[in-house]
């Protein structure tokens, strides 16, 4: 008897089969005329997952808008948002539902134009095997190629190659023949595993749940039955075990757990495990569950973890078994999926999410972009929407993780911009670079806060920041002077100054400007370090890297100094008659003409150059020093408090 | 070792969608309808955070039109689960007394669900609302993610949701801006009433089939809950055996004729039946892609 009659006979069986049911998320990738939407549209149809009242809809609109001729059009069935439907394409990644007696399935549908490699990526992220279609009539195109290399990036081994619309060529075994052949010849390259070809029709349902009369020649499964069956060996099963800390559960002083999802591989109390960063370790006593304590939980399973020693984990940190333990690194190499329509900025801090761990990052280095249609590895300075790389990255601490291949929880990441809280990158970490493992902090025992002392002052730096000629280093020098005249210890650093040397090699692209500030700021903190007060003077028109600036000082080390002066004024003022320059378009990429000034948000201090003379800006800077403290030392005498 | 099934893996994932937010965000609350997906994110939020409590409250958005054994079931369960529970009615409906007779599904809905929810939210300030919508309702669902941003102004703009990686969510956002976080987004109808057999989870008794009074409108059944049910002339309430495959306000809820009194009948009868769940919402089928448009101006 077929188990869908024990519906109908005998419900209380059904029901205990189908909660033993299994779960296979798949991807679809195909170009737009694959005929991606008709075969998903028809798999739903065929499970019998589209009711009446869908149906009596779907017939409807076929007639309207479908483009079968007034037969039904199963794509209308599966593309959603109302512009798209207008279209008559796809524009997003949309999740789909089916089950049969033995499976279910949720199918991610992406779309196959050239800029959505974004969407293609995020779908096949939760993918166990990716369905590639491919138009029997076309053979292996550009396209079918650069989905199979970003499967194989994203680390999906199981491929079913679609070869649809058999129909359109005669269920030719021939022509079948070749497409597969090409395509294996195609697939060594990229190193998939596992690939079977199905010759099929979407639209006239050939070898989708039934086998075909017309293809007798083909002797494999149909496509329902093989993702009916399909073994896909699920890696995080028997991986090491790992668990990324979500939150600390205390509900009072007795109890005190660690909730978390498994990554990989098994616990059980008793098992050794490893907190890291911190490299603490202890024994697990429980696991919790409001089911009751289990005995042993493996991967993908949600649970709450007790251990026997009081040992200091918090959200982010990752605990792993002690017999094989991840790496910990501040700088690794990754591949990066670049998704955002502002392009990466090496050097640019972003926010990383790995696990439930959030830090901040940049990349250091563009090892190489690769050309997905030719996979020809090319140089870049900087990467685009949907361009995919090899990276270097720099985290600010070190992190534990594994290699994407391992664990793709512990290796996967995403970059997220500090800005717009956009999602911007996908990142698979490759391996550690060796080069972090080897720099240690020096502790030494004369430090910031001794230096600082022995000058009097406390150290800090000054950002001045705002349009070439808005007055900045006019300022910034006049402050100099009048804190050198107090006996305070002092250094410059102006945009100029800089560039001539430290420097010399950056132009002014954006990708330059973001690393002159890098290393701007890398400087003044080293400055700080030493006891100064240190004065920069740089146009730094953006937030992200005045920010970067920033997060490298503690707290209340780092004064903003907005220099506001308006752009009409600043051009008017032209003293080294840049603007000139960059109007008759002899200056590219110039603040506030050819590239955007940003303006700061919240600046410890502001001047408004048209309100306040320059000797005027600088005894208010020098009042607010003092109103902070930076210059409360022993050696003040109390007849110097500058006169404001 | 055998692969966690189908129903453990949909847990386990939403037991860790529930701790992302509880861990990133501020202030969030879970959205409580009372019907049987909000079931089951009650359940699950009691097994994601136990032993503790779940470290949030519930709130309902009232239109005061849904059907009395919902009230009595929204009481009885934040009782039992230890939930703070919030209610928040749309004073402006209140005063001109929207109801869906007079004034339409449309605009009763609007008004009650829509804006009452958008004041909730600013009334209390939650940054992150759990709500129990699944991708498999509708089709404009499909392609939702599970963290959906709203603006300062509630609104949704389908070109400017982040892309979900992994287990990987960002929760990240600007001041005034929210997240509409849906947990059980990769659930379907058939998961969640197997999940509601499996673990023995308290719903409405209006899902079971009993003799109710009913009244035939436009080919819907609609069950005369009280006395505010406006009747036609010469109209008169039939009394049927039917049940309800979701709920929400009476007037505007659809009834089936239906002998199902368990869960494994209702079960039965639902993989038997040849019409999707939605059907029995009259909201959905306003105008096309209604659901859509909806979501644009602010219905969850």
């Amino acid at each position: 008897m077929d188990v869908s009659d024990l519906i109908e006979t005998d419900i209380l069986q059904y029901l205990e089969l189908h909660q033993n049911k299994g779960l296979l998320r798949f991807i679809t990738c195909g170009s737009v005329d694959d005929g991606k939407s008709t075969l998903i549209g028809r798999l739903l149809y065929d499970s019998k997952m589209i009711f009446e009242d869908q149906l009596a809809a779907l017939e409807s609109d076929s007639k309207k808008v479908g483009t079968q001729g007034g037969d039904i059009d199963f794509a209308l069935l599966v593309d959603g948002l109302a512009a798209e439907r207008e279209q008559g394409i796809t524009i997003d990644v949309a999740y789909r539902f089916f089950s049969t007696d033995k499976r279910k399935f949720i199918v991610a549908d992406t779309p196959g134009h050239e800029q959505y490699t974004r969407n293609m990526i995020t779908g096949a992220s939760t993918a166990d095997l990716a369905v590639i279609l491919m138009d029997a009539r076309k053979g292996v195109l550009v396209q079918t190629r650069r989905h199979s290399f970003l499967v194989s990036q994203i680390g999906i081994k199981n491929v079913v190659l679609a070869i649809n619309k058999m129909d359109l060529v005669g269920y030719s075994q021939e022509q079948f023949d070749k497409i597969v052949g090409d395509y294996r010849a195609f697939a060594k390259q990229i190193g998939f595993e596992n690939i079977l070809a199905i010759p099929i029709s979407g639209l006239k349902g050939d070898n989708i749940t039934e086998k075909s009369d017309a293809t007798p020649w083909y002797k494999g499964p149909t496509l329902m039955n093989y993702l009916e069956t399909v073994d896909v060996e699920d890696i995080s099963q028997n991986a090491a075990f790992r668990m990324w800390t979500q939150w600390v559960n205390r509900p009072d002083l007795d109890f005190r757990g660690f909730s978390g999802q498994i990554s990989g591989g098994t616990v059980r109390p008793g098992d050794r495990i490893r907190a890291l960063p911190s490299g603490k370790e202890s024994t697990v006593t429980r696991i919790v569950t409001k089911d009751g304590d289990l005995k042993e939980a493996r991967a993908g399973q949600s649970v709450t973890i007790c251990l026997k020693d009081e040992i200091d984990i918090s959200r982010g940190d990752l605990i792993a078994g002690t017999d094989a333990l991840p790496g910990v690194a501040d700088q690794f190499n990754a591949t990066l999926v670049w998704m955002s329509d502002q392009a990466l900025l090496p050097g640019r801090p972003y926010w990383l999410k790995l696990g439930s761990r959030v830090m901040t990052a940049s990349v250091t280095e563009i090892k190489h972009k690769v050309n997905v249609n030719t996979l020809e590895q090319l140089a870049a300075k900087t990467l685009e929407l949907n361009e995919i790389a090899s990276v270097n990255v720099s985290v600010d601490r070190v992190v534990p993780f594994d290699p994407y291949t391992e664990n793709k929880d512990t290796g996967g990441f995403i970059l997220i911009d500090r800005m717009t809280n956009a999602t911007v990158a996908a990142g698979m970490i490759q391996f550690a670079l060796h080069r972090s493992q080897n720099i240690h902090w020096q502790a030494v025992d004369v430090n910031k806060a001794a230096r600082a002392a022995m000058k009097g002052q406390k150290s800090c730096v000054l950002w001045f920041t705002g349009l070439s000629g808005s007055g900045k280093s006019t300022i910034a020098n006049l402050v100099e002077k009048q804190l050198f005249a107090l006996g305070r210890h002092t250094y410059m650093l102006d945009g100029d100054n800089v560039r001539h040397g430290l420097n010399r090699d950056l132009g002014f692209s954006d990708t330059d400007r973001v690393e002159n500030i890098r290393r701007v700021a890398e400087v003044s903190k080293l400055m700080v370090d030493a006891g100064l007060i240190t004065l920069v003077s740089f146009i730094s028109p953006f937030k992200a890297e005045r920010r970067l600036a920033r997060d490298l000082l503690r707290e209340g080390e780092f004064l903003e100094v907005f220099v506001d002066t308006p752009i009409s004024e600043a051009e008017k003022r032209d003293p080294k008659g840049l603007y000139k320059k960059a109007r008759a378009g002899e200056i590219k990429n110039f603040t506030g003409i050819s590239s955007p000034y940003e303006r700061p948000e919240n600046p410890e201090v502001v001047i408004d150059t048209t309100k306040m003379t320059a000797e005027d800006a600088a005894s208010f800077i020098l009042k607010q020093l003092e109103e902070r403290g930076m210059l409360m030392g022993y050696r003040v005498a109390e007849d110097t408090t500058p006169t404001a | 070792m055998a692969a966690l099934t189908n129903l453990q893996r949909l847990e386990a994932e939403s037991i860790h969608i529930m701790r992302e937010v509880v861990a990133e965000c501020e202030n969030p609350v879970m959205m409580y309808s009372i019907g049987k997906d909000s079931a089951v994110m009650l359940h699950l939020a009691a097994k994601a955070f136990y032993p503790s409590k779940p470290p949030f409250p519930l709130l309902h958005v009232d239109t005061t039109w849904k059907f009395k054994a919902m009230y009595e079931m929204r009481e009885r369960m934040a009782t039992e689960l230890g939930f703070e529970l919030l209610v928040h009615k749309n004073p402006e409906a209140m005063e001109r007394g929207i109801n869906p007779f007079d004034h339409g599904s449309a605009m009763h809905t609007d008004i009650w669900k829509t804006e009452g929810l958008k004041q909730a939210m600013d009334k209390y300030k939650f940054d992150a609302a759990f709500g129990g919508a699944r991708r498999d309702e509708e089709k404009s669902r499909a392609k939702e993610r599970i963290f959906s941003f709203r603006s300062a102004q509630h609104r949704w703009d389908p070109k400017q949701q982040r892309p979900e990686l992994w287990r990987l969510y960002n929760a990240k956002k600007h001041q005034g801006e929210s997240i509409r976080v849906f947990p059980i987004s990769n659930w379907t109808e058939l998961d969640i009433w197997q999940y509601i057999y499996l673990e023995k989870i308290p719903i409405v008794p209006l899902y079971y089939s009993a003799v109710r009074p009913v009244v035939e409108r436009s080919g819907t059944l609609i069950m005369v809950d009280d006395e505010r049910m406006p009747l036609h002339p010469g109209e008169k309430p039939m009394m049927k055996s039917v049940r309800f495959r979701t709920l929400g306000c009476y007037p505007l809820t659809g009834a089936v004729e239906s002998t199902a009194a368990t869960l494994p009948d209702i079960i039965q009868e639902m993989l038997l039946t040849k019409s999707s769940e939605r059907q029995g919402r009259m909201i959905d089928h306003d105008q096309a892609a209604s659901m859509e448009k909806k979501k644009q101006e602010g219905y969850f």
